[in-house]
């Protein structure tokens, strides 16, 4: 059974009537938003529309299932972007069902992730009381952030139906450049050079076996100049991709994850990295400075990161997404006081 | 054995009882609430912490983290019998790795300390609150606090990728890791910001920035601080990202002066706002930002030809608050934030409400972000003028309500604001912080009497 809730009301109302929910969005990561056995699906896609947004406070506040596309080309036309670079968005990913996910994309490198520019949000919480957590402005300390234990939940305390995120001025010029080495580990050692100097990069990705990808932003005039320096810096075999909006719209998407059955998010470090590419692990990308990847698997390799113990999130193809299940002292209580009935998924498994 | 005598033994030499060793404890920076405790209990190891937490639960008794008690909303204010539980002892910065750009510190490290580490690396902890050569990242955590640069890097809660936590019943976890991305919900990230209620952070894992390489600090003098205001606007509209925007008054301007000899113009608003980053980025930036703050119609410009001079800049407005004592025997620091496009018509009000109580107010704030600190100059020994200061320093919350902004931006709710919560947030809404609290905490015994009303600090 599929309900379409168009108010907040009817979002209650859904709530309260079934036992078991489980929200989609734009049902662009399958393995979080398809019910399961007994549960009705609550699909907020016509929960969209942006419902404030001053350009000069760097804030908007919009009904959760809003298609993040839409949000980008309305900031764009103000000279504004979401830095967390919200993946997905061309296939239709919601605003809600990022936050849900807590997904960031390659450009989070710069200025942070998702968890950084969410200010605030409405939900419904499992017993149908409309709640609020942060607010809408940029600095903000009052009550329990309930904002910030949405990121990453998967629906498990409460229907989102409005986020409130930080925005920042984009920048008025990009540049990326590829570099090639012989090696991973050269590659590797490159990265954790360009970690710890004063680069101001959009973006740092690594392309295994032995690629760099770097994205400046910053005024026209002194890109030139900077992109310079970085070739300096590096002495590899370098190629400066002029047109680059296309390409990164491209990591974006996860284009690169192909036809892979299973798509995951794992976290990394750069520390990690050999151990993580001793793995069967398919197509993938270490973004954000080797701090984030996204791996297309098949069986073997999810079993793999299960048996290593590395914790990662599945978005497409297989039944458990989340390991491991978060530490139950803590997420326990939290559950319990916001979602009493278990109406919700993340239901934690019997001690 | 009753509960002091465990207590005793489990901390030998290392429970204070006596009146004058408890006396330090009484208050925190709002010293205008005192409460004598049970007991201080000085733990030096994480075990120790777990062990006074578990005994507390086992006997019911309300205890109170403390660090460098630098809060300005008595957040680490005393439980009356309950105990405080100070964290200077746990002051181990306890893995500092550049490589994946973490610290791992213990609740008691002074904040300035994490960045004095991370120097030889080209590293630093980016969140700066005004109290952080004093103030601890146990304390940051618990208030997430923030500082001069929150509109650009975030707050505290931005900076931290994990913790290890004991929970009020006495358990202890994970929360976290160590990598910038991480999976299933942002539970470290909670726990940020929740002033204590919800159990101590044991260990916290800190990302650490590249220290930027190039600054540009400019100082511009105005004849109002509207016009200052407006300046701020320019800045914003011309699509710059400034680390810091920060406004001083005419009574800020001459407390700081007073204080450190700053060498700042005489106007009635001066505004300093800072550049930083790659440094062929920045030298663009100025441009533009000079071009913005020719057209603001400012008195004096000053830009700050070196690092020295740059210091000097930002001494007076570090010093201000403290300064601010100078002109006025007692004085309360209101943290309330509205979004940065009322900030002009949230000082007029603050004038006309400081005119109607009969009462000065300084102002001091985070333009950048719309974080207000008002400074309400009172003196106790006045009689009634202490419960006057605070009735202006409520309607300013009120104000900051009104316009859409929230009652702290850095400071956190306390026992001072806690009557304005409810204004802020619907009944709904704090019915279910208080199910949180009471289901992580059943027997209310975590910070018990803050943030939320008194019906919490009912008895076991």
């Amino acid at each position: 059974m599929t309900l379409r809730p168009e108010n907040l009301e009817e979002v209650r109302e859904a709530v309260l009537t079934h036992p078991y929910l489980r929200v989609r969005g734009g049902g662009t990561k399958p393995a979080l938003s398809a019910p399961r056995e007994g549960e009705v699906l609550l699909d907020l896609s016509g929960l969209k529309g942006l419902l404030a947004y001053e350009p000069e406070e760097f804030v908007f506040t919009a009904l959760a299932g809003t298609p993040v596309s839409e949000i980008e080309e309305t900031l764009r036309a103000h000279g504004q972007y979401l830095p967390f670079d919200p993946p997905l968005a061309k296939a239709g990913a919601t605003l809600g069902g990022t936050v849900a996910a807590g997904l960031s994309g390659p450009m989070r490198w710069r200025y942070g992730g998702l968890r950084d520019f969410l200010l605030g949000v409405r939900f419904v919480d499992g017993e149908g009381n409309l709640l609020r957590g942060g607010g809408k402005v940029v600095k903000n300390a009052a009550g329990f952030p309930f904002h910030r234990l949405m990121v990453g939940a998967l629906g498990a305390f409460g229907v989102m139906v409005e986020v409130s995120f930080k925005v920042f001025p984009l920048p008025p010029a990009t540049r990326t450049l590829r570099v090639g080495f012989s090696r991973l580990e050269e590659a590797l050692s490159a990265l954790e050079r360009l970690r710890l100097l004063p680069l101001d990069l959009l973006a740092l990705d690594l392309i295994p076996p032995n690629t760099l990808e770097l994205r400046l932003g910053g005024f026209p005039e002194s890109l030139r100049r900077r992109t310079e320096k970085l070739a300096r810096l590096l002495e590899g075999s370098e190629t400066v991709l002029e047109e680059d909006e296309a390409h990164w719209e491209g990591v974006g998407e996860l284009a690169f994850l192909g036809e892979s059955p299973i798509w995951v998010k794992i976290p990394s470090q750069p520390g990690l990295i050999p151990r993580l590419e001793g793995l069967p692990l398919g197509p993938r990308r270490y973004m954000a400075g080797g701090e984030l990847l996204y791996a297309g698997l098949e069986e073997g390799g999810l079993k793999a990161l299960r048996e290593l113990g590395l914790p990662h999130l599945v978005l497409k193809g297989a039944g458990t997404p989340l390991y491991p299940e978060p530490p139950a002292a803590f997420y326990g209580p939290l559950k319990k006081a916001l979602d009493p009935r278990g109406r919700f998924p993340g239901r934690p498994s019997p001690a | 054995m009753g509960f002091l005598e465990e207590l005793k033994a489990l901390l030998p030499g290392r429970v204070l009882t006596g009146e004058a060793e408890l006396a330090p404890y009484e208050s925190d920076a709002l010293t205008a609430y005192r409460k004598r405790p049970l007991a201080v209990v000085l733990p030096e190891t994480k075990e120790e912490v777990v062990g006074v937490v578990r005994l507390c639960h086992r006997y019911g008794v309300p205890f109170v983290a403390r660090g460098s008690g630098t809060s300005l909303s008595g957040g680490s204010l005393p439980v009356e019998d309950g105990i405080v539980i100070a964290l200077n002892r746990l002051n181990r910065i306890l893995r500092l790795d550049p490589r994946a750009r973490i610290a791992v510190v213990e609740p008691g490290v002074v904040n300035l300390e994490v960045s004095r580490q991370a120097a030889p690396h080209g590293l630093y902890y980016a969140p700066d609150p005004s109290s952080q050569p004093v103030s601890t990242i146990g304390g940051n955590v618990a208030f997430n606090s923030g500082g001069a640069h929150c509109l650009k890097y975030g707050m505290t809660a931005n900076h931290v990728l994990g913790l290890e936590v004991v929970t009020p019943a006495g358990e202890v976890v994970r929360l976290g890791g160590e990598s910038l991305e991480g999976v299933g919900p942002d539970l470290f990230g909670f726990f940020v910001g929740t002033e204590g209620l919800l159990g101590i952070a044991l260990e916290i894992t800190l990302r650490l920035l590249p220290r930027p390489e190039a600054y540009h600090t400019v100082l511009a003098a105005y004849e109002s601080l509207e016009k200052a205001g407006e300046a701020v606007s320019r800045v914003i509209r011309t699509g710059l990202l400034p680390g810091a925007m920060e406004i001083m008054d005419r009574l800020a301007i001459e407390a700081a002066e007073a204080a450190v000899k700053a060498g700042y113009p005489k106007a009635e608003g001066l505004l300093i706002v800072e550049l930083e980053g790659e440094r062929e980025e920045v030298e663009e930036e100025a441009h533009h930002l000079h071009r913005v703050i020719r057209e603001s119609g400012a008195l004096e410009v000053r830009v700050a030809a070196s690092e020295a001079e740059r210091q000097a800049i930002w001494k007076g407005r570090k010093a201000a608050f403290s300064a601010v004592g100078r002109l006025s025997p007692d004085y309360i620091v209101q943290d309330g934030v509205v979004p940065r496009s009322r900030l002009g018509e949230a000082l007029k009000e603050i004038q006309r409400l400081s005119q109607a109580y009969g009462l000065r107010v300084a102002n001091v704030f985070h333009a950048g972000d719309g974080n207000l600190h008002p400074l309400v100059l009172y003196d106790g020994k006045k009689p009634g003028e202490l419960s006057r200061a605070e009735a202006l320093a409520g309607e300013i919350l009120r104000l900051c309500i009104r316009l859409g902004g929230s009652i702290t931006g850095e400071h956190g709710v306390g026992v001072e604001k806690k009557a304005y919560l409810r204004e802020m947030f619907s009944e709904a809404d704090v019915e279910a912080m208080e199910r949180v609290k009471a289901s992580l905490d059943p027997k209310g015994l975590a910070n018990r009497g803050k943030v939320f009303d008194p019906q919490m600090e009912a008895a076991p």
